[in-house]
């Protein structure tokens, strides 16, 4: 399934061209021969972490010189060290929160300076037992009926749509810690955070699959690549975002070109931009990352960017570090 | 005339003294680190009541930290944690005890050295592998088969009362064992020559003889429970609420302070904050556990 | 007619005799059926993950280094985390850990502070690690700047693990009769002597039995690991010093956590390896306490 050897051959002269492409500004503009090396330390959202591991497992393997360890101690831990300069990348699958003390105030404190990138996009996905067979399409609005704060205790499917049978619904949603839940509720519910508390939660989106398989009338929604992994379990429910697109399927189509709205996400890496310029090795991992993130991020179940996208993620990362 | 037994005597109060000073150094280690948790503790917790008021949180039954309306009644948790631990230790003390009499009474020393690595494999395996055995096993195929799909979800305090009962279950049995091995031969003698059964010596010579020993098994157990962590997280599922039921899914105080650690929670945030507030409490809470087994265990010892 | 019989005077003991043999039985049964039941339930744990784990065990898997691609993944840099984390907490522990407890249980007068220093122990044992995890992070990565290393993941969970190796020690020399005691006073020795030659053997088998299990449950911790920085994605073997880490529970959690089927499968294997582990920590301890139990005799 996996195709390795062009990855390597492409890997290897990529590494060759970021070794003749690296700016300095010196008269010399003969290929750098000099290994890379060094650690580069990576922290932060659980989401994005399967993007990265491929990446620093790929980089390791083109420059054994440099270790890429990777966590996964979520967005506000991440950022945490991040903005105390003990980690040179962090991992995002929301944005910084500017007016946080441990955030983006002990950023500009501690004197740490880096770039908002964006390298994937995740389609949240919608989903219900395979042997429901009338909640093919859901609006924004039946969507904030069944997971909104007012939802009732008992809430059937005909309370979402006449048309529906007088079933329960049986709600489970990801962990209110997550990333995922903060995207689902500020564009379903209105408001970030506010949801039902009549749900099942988790915080392992395999158990929200493993919920709706086993109940006809249950209802999930989780990253999507959650769902590309059991297709076989699941159906995906098509949304209807209010636009002239109407009942929009997610696939990697509809979340790329964000036809499948609202629900489609952006992720995040945040580099140190001051130790990228003075760290050789730490500057050619994003600029290998932001390279092949589109390749990698399909691989483990994301989006690809646009192509506008990236160029312009590409141009913003290369005006940060100058070069 | 020379007096080995003299000059001996000089040197050995000096070691002594050292010797001591050492020891006590050692347990005084403990204070430094109980000093070290409520200092890291405090200051968190302090600011976090600044913002929250403080009657809510101790007297409120609504814990919602991160989906608003929010909301910080830490009872929730609190029925959350001691739903599960109460569970567990109607599981564990029966068990343990069965095990810890059949170690200590009836085994003989061959069958010792198979019951015991049993007991100890159990404590030995890790909380996570036991937290997906409720998650992966127990639900599905015990509990929801046996109780009706309709009646208990993925995620219950039943799953995580049973599955932290087994996880304590080899603390009290080990612990129990050692105390009822201790009573002296001659106490279970004197019984038997007076006509007792081998059962009637363990109810009326050997238990009460041990119960001091048995009951500090039994508060280390109840300790370990309210404080697990990931076998909780697994099974019992994020949904704080004020209940005694136990088919229901709950919130534990440590599951609570585990999600937001590892979540996307900014750190500077009042939802961060929480957290120290809910493990103060928690460490107020063992703490008063532990003054009242004290006294318990005092008020019981045997002396033989 | 007088219940005395000359020619069996226990007669009429005889159906209050059964019965409580009867019930002593009962009893018996019962014992058995608790130890079945954790047999049985242990048996079902090891099956279920052995079945899931068995198509992906391979020495590959143990000898290999973690990837994104489940069928190359494996979990040496994690089982050399586990191991050296392992060590460290066990040397730590065991000498602050004894000597603790034989102040405790064997230089300590009754008196207040004594009282305290022994209910602030008892207090910590029940400290969740969490707790344990926010003060590691705060004091030993933080304030003692060693940075997400194994010496602060080892220090912090033997501080999580050190009352429980007090409480224990303590009523394992609890446990030694007095008879020991005075006997080695009767011949002349120190209190010193007394403990170290009479008491601590006799105490021993106890002792490590307490040992064991604490470090048995600090190896399985993965909480405060997480908390402290316990890296996941670790392709190298760890530095204790200065390096970067990952050990075996971080990384079946994370695995768990994957979509893809294939990540439960070495998530599963990942179990098993550290189940082995368990294993042949608790058959060392087995030897160790049989052998020092063969004399004692009371």
């Amino acid at each position: 399934m996996t195709i390795t050897k062009p990855r390597r051959l492409a890997t290897l002269a990529l590494t060759g061209a970021l070794a003749v492409a690296a700016c300095g500004g010196g008269a010399s503009t003969a290929p750098s021969t000099v290994p890379l090396s060094g650690t580069i330390t990576i922290d932060g959202s659980s989401t994005v972490y399967p993007i990265t591991e491929l990446v620093a497992e790929e980089f390791q393997l083109a420059n054994p010189g440099v270790q890429v360890p990777v966590a996964f101690s979520g967005t506000g831990g991440g950022f945490k060290k991040f903005c105390v300069g003990e980690t040179d990348i962090n991992d995002a699958s929301r944005p910084i929160k500017a007016q946080d003390e441990a955030e983006g105030l002990a950023c500009v404190t501690n004197g740490v300076e880096y770039v908002e990138l964006q390298v994937a996009i995740d389609g949240l996905t919608v989903v219900v037992n395979p042997d429901n067979d009338f909640a093919t399409c859901l609006t924004v609005e039946e969507l904030a009926t069944i997971y909104g704060p007012d939802s009732p205790e008992n809430l059937l499917w005909s309370d979402v749509n006449p048309a529906f049978p007088a079933e329960p619904v049986e709600r489970y949603m990801p962990g209110a810690d997550s990333g995922t839940f903060d995207y689902f509720t500020e564009e379903i519910n209105g408001e970030t955070d506010a949801a039902t508390t009549f749900a099942t939660q988790s915080e392992d989106d395999n158990t929200l699959v493993t919920g709706v398989a086993g109940d006809t009338y249950a209802i999930a929604f989780f990253g999507y690549a959650y769902y590309v992994e059991n297709t076989d379990k699941l159906k995906a429910v098509e949304v209807d975002g209010g636009s002239a697109f109407g009942c929009v399927a997610p696939t990697a189509q509809t979340i790329n070109d964000n036809t499948y709205a609202p629900l489609s996400r952006p992720i995040f890496i945040y580099p140190d931009v001051g130790k990228a310029k003075e760290r050789q090795e730490l500057k050619a991992f994003v600029d290998y990352y932001l390279e092949n993130t589109n390749a990698f991020s399909a691989e483990v179940g994301y989006i690809s960017l646009p192509d506008d996208l990236l160029a312009a993620e590409k141009a913003e990362w290369a005006a940060a570090v100058g070069g | 005339m020379t007096s080995p037994a003299i000059s001996l005597a000089h040197r050995r109060p000096i070691g002594e003294r050292i010797i001591e000073r050492l020891l006590f150094l050692a347990a005084a280690l403990g204070v430094v680190t109980t000093i070290g948790i409520i200092a890291v503790l405090a200051f968190e917790t302090y600011e976090f009541f600044l913002e929250v008021s403080p009657i809510e949180f101790f007297t409120g039954t609504r814990w919602s930290a991160l989906i608003k309306p929010q909301s910080w009644g830490v009872l929730a948790l609190i029925s959350g944690t001691l739903l599960v631990s109460a569970i567990a230790l109607l599981i564990a003390i029966p068990l343990g005890l069965l095990a810890a009499v059949l170690l200590a009474e009836y085994a003989t020393p061959r069958a010792r050295n198979v019951i015991k690595p049993i007991l100890e494999t159990i404590a030995g395996v890790p909380t996570i592998v036991l937290g997906f055995f409720g998650l992966n096993f127990i639900a599905p195929q015990i509990l929801r088969p046996l109780l009706g799909t309709d009646n208990i979800g993925v995620f219950s305090a039943l799953n995580g009362g049973i599955v932290v009962g087994i996880l304590v279950t080899p603390l009290i049995a080990s612990i129990s064992e050692d105390a009822m091995r201790a009573v002296p031969r001659g106490m279970r003698e004197g019984a038997f020559a007076m006509g007792a059964t081998k059962f009637e010596v363990v109810r009326k010579v050997v238990f009460p003889a041990a119960i001091s020993g048995i009951m500090a098994s039994i508060i280390l157990a109840m300790s370990r429970a309210i404080g697990e962590t990931m076998a909780v997280v697994l099974t019992v599922g994020t949904k704080p609420q004020f209940t005694f039921d136990p088919t229901e899914s709950v919130q534990t105080m440590t599951a609570f302070i585990v999600q937001i650690s590892i979540g996307e929670t900014a750190q500077g945030s009042v939802e961060y904050r929480s957290l120290f507030a809910v493990g103060a409490t928690l460490f107020l809470m063992t703490f008063v556990l532990n003054l009242l087994s004290g006294w318990v265990v005092r008020r019981f010892r045997t002396a033989y | 007619m007088s219940a005395f019989s000359p020619a069996r005077p226990v007669a009429r003991f005889e159906p209050a005799v059964m019965r409580r043999k009867f019930t002593g039985t009962l009893f018996y049964g019962a014992c058995l059926a608790a130890i079945g039941l954790l047999l049985l339930t242990l048996v079902a744990l090891l099956v279920d993950v052995f079945v899931r784990a068995a198509p992906w065990l391979d020495v590959g898997f143990l000898t290999g280094v973690p990837s994104s691609r489940p069928a190359r993944a494996g979990i040496l840099p994690a089982m050399v985390g586990t191991f050296e984390i392992g060590i460290i907490v066990g040397v730590l522990t065991f000498p602050i850990g004894v000597a603790a407890a034989i102040y405790l249980a064997e230089y300590a007068s009754d008196s207040r502070l004594n009282r305290l220093l022994q209910t602030n122990i008892s207090n910590l044992a029940g400290v969740p690690s969490i707790i344990y995890g926010i003060l590691g992070l705060a004091l030993f990565v933080r304030a003692l700047a060693m940075g997400p290393t194994i010496l602060a993941a080892a220090l912090t969970l033997s501080l999580l693990i050190l009352p429980v190796v007090i409480i224990a020690s303590i009523e394992a020399l609890k446990a030694v009769p007095q008879a020991q005691r005075e006997g080695a006073y009767a011949l002349g020795a120190s209190r010193w002597q007394m403990v170290s030659r009479s008491v601590l053997p006799a105490a021993a088998p106890g002792i490590m039995t307490g040992i064991i299990l604490a470090m048995a449950r600090a190896i399985g911790e993965a909480a405060p690991l997480i908390l402290i920085g316990a890296f996941t994605f670790v392709t190298f073997l760890p530095n204790p010093i200065s390096g970067q880490y990952t050990v075996l529970p971080i990384q079946i959690y994370g695995w768990a956590q994957r979509p893809q089927a294939d990540f439960q499968g070495i998530s599963a294997a990942a179990i098993v390896v550290v189940l082995g582990l368990m294993l042949v920590l608790n058959g060392l301890a087995l030897i160790v306490r049989v052998r020092l139990s063969r004399h004692i005799q009371w």
